[in-house]
């Protein structure tokens, strides 16, 4: 079965005009990811986890290598290469990103924050905010929340916000960074009981999760950063 | 492509004679405008982007970087030196700088809309709020009063603008307010494009925040595509999906607005960021 | 006649008419011109009049550019032969073209020159009208440069004069415009059809007559040819009102002094401070006086 994204050869440096400094974040990255499936990217801080996930996402812009993504039609992108306007397409409609912090508009509400999604693909108004309700209920995020702005929430109310949004529209892969951080364990469980929702509705997932416990449960995949070089490993044994 | 509603090539704009050593002596390396040669100022050169159905393209630089200078020559307030822009409306092509005087005329009341930081370019002092909306849609050959009317305050009243303000002057406005009634005026006519030229600028941080928030949600509704032209980085990261930076008249970076704000490649871009607040 | 400062007609070397060939043909062309483009405020080279401006030299200069010896001239002022103004026109012409007939009796005239007013019946093919005009431009009062309000004229862009009549309508439920009310010509050029009052706006369309409009302060000529359209600008839910003559009980009110009801009215306070009305049209009023004294004189 074809990949949803095939990574090849992917690095990563920033160069520093000011500075005249070229500072590396990540090199020689290889990974997969199937539909169904989640990938785990696993190293300690500095490793470039997070950047994989942002060259991905296009927010940083890859150095080298290939990022080989295959859409719905099945026509395959290198999303390193791809112009703008394509990249801003597959953003709406095919790839999501469950950043680490929750930026959004200083009035909106949370409801409609977490509907903004399907709204912007056509879904309907009021059946995009009932979705929304029903996302916003599963993650535990009290109704009388909904109508209010997240600016002022705490910053677990804002992460599971952030994670409705993220996982509402089914996007044909999605990349979480660090989803679970500021989440008690009881929601925790919430969150791992959607995204195994997601899984079976055949959403591939590239994650980076700070607890190895998760990865025990979730992943399907690891793959190890260290800095500057990467092992690939798909045992995932290897980290217990 | 059928999507694309507006293709800028090679905009430029020289005030003064200009001579052949202008465009090499100036620019983001001379850190300069002027030509040391002839002295003329090159506020613009060289500017090319697209814009497609739907988008926010932001342009952001500083004073003097000439991002106004580029939005005014596509809404015919200035006449560019060189340069070609088209724009695509309902299957046509038009080359807006080949346009006679009343064809540009036509263009830019019915089918563009402009919003200025300086209300008093947006706005016509001596008549009242609805008024300024009247006189848009009377351009549009829209000649019925109820009609006229109506429309009217179903704009001010989707700008967020009281009801019982609408038979006011906008002289006693506050400045948000007056932004709202310039919005609501470049909108009556449903255009396919808007340029917003610094419109939060020298307002309250509160004020500027629902101006933001009502541009998205009306371009979520209309689906118009916009030109959004700051200097504030937090006004580009909320609205605009593709920005371009503009340093003496030249952009040096173009790109998605996250990539730009998160990893700009160029010295300038990097300098810019890193010195916002 | 000063003889010490004044020739003798004869030996003083004026033409026909005051003005030179030269000047008159210039007029003529004018004319021509304005015809051609119904409602365009037409330039000209205004000349100077023995009078001052503002006192009808653009009419004037109409006229004795028209004027030969087989014309009967009227002239009114507000309607009437007898106010100072078209009396002195009227000795002016008398003076200056030799052999052309005077009249107060509208249909005996070939040529009528007026200020503020036109006649109440209607006109022929064979009459001419002059108006005499302050301003001829209705776009002045929004937009003050003159190059910007050729433009505006040129493409008929004048919805800042229509924001005016939508705020009217907003602040006072109607359009208070009570003189001068913008007319479009020939669904193009709008003009400002004089300080004739909205009573006579409706005889600008489709008149039999060729009306002319002279200022010559402004040094402009413009026209509405027989038979050619014109509308007052209104919205198409707020049409065009003529003034309502009705007294507090709803009564038309009738001219005092002949009776008539269908008539443009003047309102005056009679000796004792009570208001009357009559007949602007003073001619109109002796004709009508002169029908009632024909029928009680049957009866």
């Amino acid at each position: 079965m074809q990949p949803v994204l095939l990574v090849e050869g992917l690095a990563k440096e920033f160069f520093l005009h000011e500075q005249r400094e070229t500072i590396p974040s990540c090199s020689n990255v290889c990974l997969e990811s199937q539909q169904g499936k989640l990938t785990a990217i696993v190293g300690p801080t500095g490793a470039g986890k997070s950047s994989v996930l942002k060259c991905i996402y296009r927010t940083y812009l890859p150095s080298t290598g290939r990022i080989m993504f295959r859409d719905k039609s099945g026509q395959s992108t290198d999303l390193a290469r791809a112009d703008e306007h394509q990249m801003l397409r597959l953003r709406q409609h095919e790839i999501g990103f469950v950043t680490q912090f929750l930026n959004c508009l200083p009035r909106k509400s949370a409801l409609d924050v977490v509907a903004e999604p399907l709204i912007s693909v056509g879904v309907n108004r009021t059946a995009a905010r009932t979705s929304a309700g029903d996302m916003l209920a599963r993650l535990a995020v009290p109704e009388r929340l909904w109508c209010v702005p997240p600016a002022t929430f705490s910053g677990g109310e804002k992460q599971r916000v952030n994670l409705a949004r993220g996982l509402i529209s089914r996007p044909r892969l999605l990349l979480l960074d660090e989803p679970t951080a500021s989440l008690d364990p009881g929601t925790t469980d919430l969150a791992v009981k959607l995204i195994e929702t997601l899984k079976e509705d055949g959403v591939a997932m590239i994650a980076i999760f700070h607890q190895p416990d998760l990865v025990r449960r979730l992943a399907d995949d690891v793959v190890e950063l260290a800095p500057p070089m990467v092992v690939k490993d798909n045992n995932k044994e290897c980290l217990s | 492509m059928s999507n694309r509603v507006l293709e800028v090539c090679g905009l430029s704009r020289i005030h003064g004679n200009g001579c052949p050593l202008c465009v090499e002596s100036t620019g983001p390396e001379n850190d300069t405008n002027i030509c040391p040669h002839c002295s003329s100022v090159v506020a613009v050169h060289g500017v090319s982007f697209d814009l497609f159905r739907g988008e926010i393209l932001g342009i952001i630089g500083e004073s003097g970087s000439g991002k106004s200078s580029t939005v005014k020559m596509l809404y015919f307030d200035d006449t560019p030196t060189a340069g070609e822009a088209v724009f695509f409306d309902n299957g046509e092509r038009h080359e807006l700088f080949r346009q006679n005087a009343a064809q540009q005329r036509s263009l830019r009341n019915k089918r563009f809309g402009m919003v200025y930081q300086n209300p008093h370019l947006g706005l016509n002092f001596q008549v009242s709020a609805g008024g300024n909306i009247a006189e848009r849609l009377l351009m549009s050959d829209l000649a019925h009063y109820g009609e006229i009317r109506r429309r009217a305050q179903e704009l001010l009243l989707r700008t967020e603008v009281l009801p019982e303000r609408m038979d006011q002057n906008p002289k006693t406005f506050s400045g948000g307010m007056q932004q709202r009634v310039q919005i609501a005026k470049a909108l009556v006519t449903r255009p396919p494009l808007l340029f917003l030229d610094e419109v939060t600028t020298g307002l309250d941080l509160s004020v500027q925040a629902a101006i933001l928030d009502l541009i998205l949600e009306i371009q979520q509704e209309l689906n118009t595509a916009m030109i959004v032209v700051t200097h504030d980085l937090g006004v580009i990261r909320l609205l605009a999906g593709r920005t371009l930076v503009m340093k003496h008249g030249r952009v040096v970076e173009a790109g998605l607005t996250d990539q730009i704000l998160e990893d700009p490649q160029h010295a300038y871009t990097q300098r810019l960021v890193a010195s916002s607040l | 006649m000063n003889i010490h400062y004044e020739f003798p007609l004869e030996e003083a070397g004026y033409a026909f008419g005051f003005l030179d060939e030269y000047a008159k043909k210039e007029v003529r062309r004018t004319i021509l011109k304005a015809i051609c483009i119904p409602g365009y405020q037409t330039p000209y080279a205004s000349r100077e009049m023995p009078m001052g401006r503002g006192f009808g030299t653009g009419g004037l200069q109409l006229t004795l550019s028209l004027i030969g010896p087989d014309d009967t001239l009227k002239v009114i002022d507000q309607g009437s032969d007898d106010s100072v103004n078209a009396v002195n026109m009227r000795q002016f012409v008398q003076l200056t073209c030799p052999g052309v007939e005077v009249t107060e009796k509208l249909e005996e005239a070939t040529l009528i020159q007026s200020r503020h007013r036109i006649p109440e019946v209607a006109l022929t093919e064979s009459q001419v009208l002059v108006l005499q005009v302050p301003y001829p431009d209705p776009l002045v009062v929004v937009e003050s440069s003159e190059a910007r309000r050729k433009v505006m004229h040129a493409e008929a862009d004048y919805s800042r004069l229509l924001v005016k009549l939508y705020e009217d309508i907003v602040h006072f439920n109607e359009i208070t415009i009570s003189h001068r009310y913008p007319t479009r010509i020939n669904r193009h050029y709008v003009i400002d059809p004089s300080p004739i009052p909205r009573w006579d706006i409706p005889k600008l369309n489709q008149s039999p007559a060729l009306i002319l409009f002279g200022a010559g302060r402004e040094k402009k000529i413009y026209a509405v040819p027989p038979f050619t359209v014109a509308e007052p600008l209104v919205f198409d839910d707020v049409p065009f009102r003529v003034e309502d003559f009705r007294d507090e009980h709803g009564q038309r009110r009738a001219c005092t002094r002949c009776g008539a009801t269908d008539s443009f009215l003047d309102e005056y306070s009679d000796d004792n401070n009570v208001k009357i009305y009559q007949c602007s049209d003073s001619a109109y009023c002796d004709g009508q006086l002169a029908q009632h004294q024909q029928r009680e004189g049957k009866a």
